[in-house]
């Protein structure tokens, strides 16, 4: 088994299982650890995205959502008061209910991926390096960048909007 | 355990197993801020595919789409949190359960 099989299996089951604790830690219902346990989960599917050669969005994986998107999480659960989720426990229905519909869900995906052969034939070829991305992105993708920019300036503007004392 | 070399179906379970548990987070858990992990816990599952795809395809356009999609859902965040913020100014409360004035 090559190098790089040994890593995919490492990090998808660190992916895996720190996404699994995100959702339910069966030790603590307390956000932050959900919070943190999203954090390592996030940076090895950047291990993921390294595997697949995407090494410009390995980076802005960690740097955006490891960084910024979490300290977003972590301050907002400073400033909320959630000491009574820990007290909390979950319903039996939501359970219920949440394995049933989710495990039919994994069931279609599943049974979709390992009957359509998708992979058959395929070799791993593209490189996503940051020079082709950027070409691709300033050439062909000019105008979704620039409305994406945009977009950045109305979730700004909204997210202070809406943070301000006295909304009217 | 046979472990066959790795492709793109490799790729895809491990994708459709983590939107599988951010679906799950989603329907059980009541608490505002990890539903919002959850969610992005989806996010982030769409685009391990996307990257899959783009690489056993040979074509960039799925990273490009990934780059959009990492922008929007930062921008989603923000704005989702200060919603999250001023909901708990006005009531006192991160539960969903809390959140049924609208139910009838």
């Amino acid at each position: 088994m090559a190098i790089q099989d040994i890593f995919f299996y490492l990090f998808a089951a660190l992916t895996l299982l720190c996404a699994f604790l995100v959702v339910a830690n069966p030790f603590t219902r307390n956000p932050v650890t959900s919070a943190m346990f999203l954090v390592l989960s996030i940076i090895s599917m950047a291990g993921l995205f390294v595997l697949l050669h995407a090494f410009f969005l390995a980076a802005v994986q960690v740097l955006v959502y490891a960084g910024a998107v979490m300290v977003l999480f972590l301050f907002v659960i400073m400033l909320l008061d959630l000491k009574e989720e820990t007290a909390r426990t979950f319903k039996t229905f939501g359970v219920v209910t949440g394995i049933l519909s989710v495990g039919a869900l994994a069931a279609i995906a599943f049974r979709a991926i390992a009957t359509s052969g998708v992979g058959t034939g395929l070799q791993p070829q593209a490189e996503g390096s940051t020079r082709l991305l950027g070409r691709l992105l300033f050439k062909d993708y000019l105008l979704p960048f620039e409305i994406v920019s945009v977009l950045l300036l109305v979730a700004m503007v909204g997210a202070i909007l809406l943070s301000k004392k006295d909304i009217k | 355990m046979h472990l066959t070399p790795v492709g793109l179906e490799h790729f895809l379970i491990v994708s459709a197993a983590l939107f599988c548990l951010g679906a799950f987070g989603v329907i059980m858990r009541r608490n505002l801020i990890v539903m919002y992990m959850s969610l992005e816990l989806m996010l982030n599952a769409a685009n391990l595919a996307l990257v899959a795809f783009s690489r056993f395809n040979n074509n960039l356009n799925g990273q490009v789409m990934v780059f959009f999609i990492i922008t929007v859902a930062a921008a989603e965040v923000a704005v989702g949190l200060a919603l999250i913020v001023a909901l708990y100014r006005k009531r006192q409360t991160a539960h969903v359960e809390d959140l049924a004035s609208m139910k009838l």
